[in-house]
Parts: C-alpha cells; structure tokens; sequence
C-alpha cells in the first residue's frame, strides 16, 4: 500500500479500531463489555455539539488555549535554513499537552457516572494532568507508576499527591511504565463498575487510540490555522517526538490529508541505536502484540517484550500508538531518531537561544528539527510541537552534569 | 474440527462416568524447565483431568499478581514458548492420553508465526489453545490454522459477556468453554455461586460444549461448589503461588499432590 491509496485519513480507524493491519482490540474477554460500553459513550458523545462545546471551553479556559505558534529567531539562525515555528505546548495548563487528553477523557468519566479515575504513567506528566482533572470534578484518583520510574520523577509524584491522587509503585516486570500499564488495566478489569480508565497515550485497545487522538488533535487544527495567518500557507515540515506518539499524532492528525506537509516524528535513540539500548520501535522493532493492540513493538527472538533505554522517560517504551505504526509503513511520516546526547544538545541550546526550558522528550524533537532545518531554505518553515515544558527534568540533566540539586 | 482429540475424548469419558472434570493449570518452567514435565505427571498421577499449561509473558495483562509471579520466575529460567512446546513434546513419552491446553498471550505466537505455531503445537501433541488477549474479533485467523490441525480453540467468557457475544463466541469455540467466575484477574476475590449458576445457565442455552469454571478456586469445597452446575473446575493461582513459595521441587510436588488430591476427592463426592 502506498500514501495515494488513502483517500481520507479522517476514515480511520475502521469499526473493529484498525489502522490497516495495525490498532484492533487484543483484550482478554474480561474488558471487552468495559471497551464496548467506552465505545458506546464516545461515539455518542463526539459529534455532540454540547460536548464539543464543553470540551473547547475547558480548553480555553482552564488548559488556557490556544496555544501560541512562536517564530524561534535564534535557534533559527543557529540552525541557518528554514524558519523553525514552536507549537508552544509547554505552555499549557500543568506544562505539557497531557492535559488535552485528560481533560476529554475527563469529560466523558463525568458522563459515565463513575467515581473513580484511574491512570497509568511514566515520566509523571500524564499522571499529573490526569490528577488535576480529578481534582478539579471531584474524582478519586489512583495513578500507576514503575517503581523505578516513582525513584526518577520524585517531584512528580509529589504533585500527585499533592493533588490529592494516590500513586501506587509498580513492583512488577520492568517496573516502568509498561509495567504500570498493565497494572492500570488489571485495576480497571477489577473495578470496573465505578473506575474511568483514562490512558495517556495513542496506544492500548480501541477505542483508545482513536480518542486520545482526537483530544490531542486540537494541536495541528490550532498550528494549521495558526500558519495560515502567521506565513499565509501550510508549513513545509512538522516534527514531533514520539513515544507513544499523542503529541505527535495530535499535531500531525489534522494535517494528514495536505500531502504538501511533511512529517517527522523522532523516537528516542537512547545510547545509539547500534548499541540496542533505545527506545525507538519503529526504526527497529517489528510488528507485534501489546497492550490492547498490533504495532511495532521492542521484543526478544521469544516474543517477550525488551527494556527501552532513554533519557526521557516519556519516551522510554517499547511500542507506539498503531496509528503511527500504519503512517510508516504506507509512507506517510518518516520516524527517525535523535539520541540521548543530540537531545541534551538541542535542550541546552533552545534554553539559551530562546530562554525556553523544554522538556527532554520535546527535546529530541527540537535536535531533528535542528538537522531538518539545515538541509532547507530560508523561505521554508519547519513546526515542531514543543511538547511539555523542561522543569521537571532539571534533575536529570543536572546529575549528568555531575551536579546536586 | 471433527478430528478426534483428546479434549474431546477426556471429556466424553467423564460425562459417561457422571464425574467432573479437573483442570489444573501452572506455568511452563515455573520452578526449573527440568520440573515442568515431572510436575505434570504429578498432576495426572494426584488427579487432573486436563493440564493447561501457561506459556510465560513478560506482559501478562490479564493476571492477578501470583501468576504474574509466576511467569517472571518461568522467564528467569529461560523459559519460552518453543520450550513449552519441547516440553509437551517430553510429557507426550509417557502421557498419551492426558490433554494439554497451551494458554499464553497472543505475543510470542505472533513472533513464531501463526502457522508455524499450529504446526509445532500439532506435532508436539498439544490439545488446544487458549491466547487470552485474541477476542473472537481477532482469533479467526489463529482459530481456523490450529483447527485444521485437528486443534480445540478454547474461549474465556465473563460474568460481563453479552447475549450476542456468548453466541458469537460459543459458535468459535471448540473442547471447552473456559467461565472466568469473577471479574478482575486471576487469583482475586471470592465466589459468587449464584451467579456462576445463572451465568452458566445462559451460556448452556448456547452450547453443548463442557462448561469449565475457573477464577477464585483455592481448595476442594470451592472447586466441588463451581464445578456443581458446570462439567468442571479449572484451579491456577494456588498452584502456581504453591510453586513459588516451594523451597524445592520436592516440597512443591508434595504440596501440588496433597493439594490436588483434596480437589479431586472433593469432585468426586
């Protein structure tokens, strides 16, 4: 299959939540009835115009969007080609574009009744984001976190509990964020008559994937306007930085059709991708099954799934969202890496070229963006979503400077 | 699906004998490879009926943390899916008769390759094949390769299952229907036995096939209480959590025997 043969992007996924042989609903028998009846709710509910409306008014309003489509004039000039445009993400309400998704997934926990939310995270970005919106309705809150993940993010798990969320250390496995997944889902098969389960990436069983895609999507609608009036066309090249792939999904989603716009999304090439020790899938995984769906997965010769190794621990997981497993094979984004030491580059130089702290996993957005810009001309104009803001990764870049905080 | 199996055969035997059926499950390399095929005989010799045996994930979504302890210790002992199919390979010397249910995730078959998977399956003597995370939506490409392979593709159903979903799935289904009697994973919680027996009644409207319960089965008055409206019991987690806590396979066969020995006298009153 080839870019052409899709005619509308926007048609998928398929009913059974299928992005070509990607996506789908591998589940025990157990949460099918809980899939159904989320199903149910969001296909209900998303060409709602009151929802809708709910929705755009708790983005404007509380995640305070939209978020600005910023010309970055210095690190533009250090890259010398073309234009490089931030999709201010950062600057969201809790710092990250998590809380596009939570905020949706929020809205339809409330319609469902239930009392209860639960989440799974790695970094803590999307457990923070998921703790807030349960505080804000009123929701207990239970986020799963790897035990060496709760050792890493320490002031993240502070938020949370400060927000009034119980973070349960996930002992089992790998313990990181793989590891906490499962547990959420083994916590939602147990609770599930009063428990929302709301995931923080495109990945896991339909209709996952399709809703936290169409929550995040609002990033590419807002940067697709937003280039229109600030250079009064498409830009020529997205980048994003893909783990799970919600932020890049988000901001490539609404430009899928435009076969004028390239795409980037960048995995994390940890040590190298020579040295095994990445966190980079799609350059080289292969296609396999976990958490709910088919993708390109990190696995042993056994089919047992492989630790992942980066800086980030956003990005540290060994699948991606389907729906970019499907955009690689027919062509329609390239996925390409930066490795640990090109995004600590990139997170130095964005800091003191445009005062802008970003977070890692944005960071090797920005070290691709950096490359791509170099090979283009100077009337070009490359966008890359600056996904999350870099506080909470002071920590880590300090101790690889050998310096205590 | 007409080929003569095992599964079929066993339970023919024990509805001719008005007895109940007794699947035990443990993980394949839980407690050393060398022990697996030594701890089946010991199974059939204490009183099991069928044997499922767990292939080992690194990802086992579906279970509860015991079996999930499980499947880390089988992996820690290099244990896989071609070793699991080794293994019966072994068990099949001296066992001819005892079927053998493989039941993992659907990761390392997809990794094998469906077909070379039902071929090994075929050749090593497997029975069935129970993937926990392939749904009736997903399972008809794997289903029809192990089934012309003479293979019984053994289904979960759940207390949440639908009207139309126990149709759609009983009409895949073939040796047995697998009734997880709790919602949650494996291991947790206690028994409901009138909704077992509800639940088992609407599914016997769709179905001839052995109904077997499993989830929430620790000892012979649960294991006699859920296998009373149904043809069976499955038992796992106490097993498997007897394995782990074994200081050695001699304690561990010891346990699995007197434990085993109890569920079957219990069926059998």
């Amino acid at each position: 299959m080839s870019d052409s043969d899709v005619v509308d992007f926007s048609a998928y996924p398929d009913a059974g939540g299928h992005f070509g042989p990607y996506g789908g609903r591998f589940v025990s028998e157990t949460l099918i009835s809980a899939l159904d009846e989320l199903q149910a709710m969001y296909s209900s509910l998303k060409d709602d115009p009151e929802f809708q409306a709910a929705f755009d008014y708790d983005l404007a309003h509380y995640v305070g969007r939209p978020s600005p489509l910023y010309l970055a004039e210095r690190l533009t000039a250090q890259a010398g080609g073309a234009r490089i445009w931030l999709k201010r993400e950062d600057l969201n309400h809790t710092g990250a574009h998590k809380v596009n998704n939570t905020v949706g997934q929020a809205l339809l926990a409330k319609r469902s009744g239930k009392s209860r939310v639960i989440a799974e995270t790695g970094a803590g970005q999307h457990g923070v984001a998921t703790a807030t919106v349960a505080a804000r309705l009123g929701l207990k809150c239970a986020v799963y976190m790897g035990a060496e993940d709760v050792k890493r993010q320490s002031p993240n798990v502070y938020r949370m509990k400060l927000l009034g969320a119980e973070v349960i250390p996930v002992e089992s496995g790998s313990k990181t964020l793989k590891d906490a997944m499962n547990e959420a889902m083994r916590d939602w098969v147990t609770n599930v008559d009063d428990t929302f389960y709301i995931i923080g990436t495109v990945a896991g069983p339909h209709p996952y994937p399709q809703l936290v895609r169409d929550f995040n999507s609002v990033i590419g609608r807002e940067a697709r306007r937003q280039s229109l009036e600030e250079f009064g066309r498409l830009p020529d090249a997205l980048v994003a930085c893909v783990g799970g792939g919600s932020n890049a999904i988000g901001l490539f989603h609404p430009f899928l059709n435009d076969s004028e716009v390239k795409m980037y999304g960048v995995e994390a090439g940890g040590e190298g991708l020579a040295t095994g020790r990445h966190a980079a899938p799609l350059n080289e995984g292969v296609p396999g099954i976990l958490h709910g769906n088919r993708t390109y997965l990190m696995e042993d010769e056994d089919g047992q799934i492989i630790e992942t190794h980066s800086v980030s621990a956003g990005l540290d997981y060994p699948g991606v969202g389907p729906e970019h497993a499907w955009l690689k094979d027919i062509g329609r984004v390239e996925y390409v890496t930066a490795d640990d030491s090109e995004a600590l580059d990139a997170f130095r130089k964005l800091t003191r070229t445009e005062g802008i702290l970003p977070a890692l996993e944005s960071s090797h957005a920005v070290a691709y963006a950096l490359k791509l810009a170099a090979t283009m001309t100077p009337e070009q104009n490359i966008v890359v979503n600056l996904s999350g803001r870099g506080d909470k990764d002071i920590f880590t870049v300090a101790a690889i400077d050998g310096i205590k905080v | 699906m007409t080929k003569e199996n095992r599964i079929d055969r066993r339970f023919a035997q024990l509805r001719a004998e008005g007895r109940k059926a007794l699947v035990t499950y443990i993980v394949a390399g839980d407690g050393g490879l060398g022990n697996t095929v030594p701890m089946m005989h010991q199974l059939v010799e204490a009183g099991s009926d069928l044997i499922e045996l767990g292939v080992p994930f690194s990802d086992p979504m579906a279970e509860g943390p015991v079996i999930q302890k499980g499947h880390e210790r089988a992996l820690e002992h290099k244990s896989s899916l071609r070793k699991c199919l080794e293994l019966v390979k072994e068990f099949r010397r001296e066992d001819g008769e005892t079927p053998v249910i493989l039941m993992g995730y659907a990761n390392p078959i997809e990794k094998m390759g469906a077909e070379q998977f039902a071929d090994a399956a075929r050749d090593a003597g497997v029975d069935g094949a129970l993937t926990v995370d392939l749904p009736a939506e997903e399972a008809g490409p794997l289903n029809q390769l192990l089934g012309e392979r003479g293979l019984r593709n053994i289904f979960l159903l759940t207390p949440t299952t639908s009207e139309e979903r126990i149709g759609a799935i009983t009409r895949l289904a073939s040796g047995f229907v697998y009734y997880v009697s709790l919602k949650g994973v494996t291991g947790a919680g206690h028994l409901d036995l009138d909704s077992v027996r509800d639940n088992l009644a609407r599914i016997r409207r769709h179905t001839d096939l052995p109904l077997c319960v499993g989830f929430g089965i620790k000892d012979g008055a649960s294991a006699r209480a859920v296998s009373e409206p149904g043809d069976g019991a499955v038992v796992g987690s106490v097993l498997v959590s007897t394995i782990g806590e074994a200081r050695d396979a001699a304690e561990a066969k010891g346990k699995i025997t007197s434990l085993v020995g109890e569920m079957r006298a219990a069926l059998d009153a």
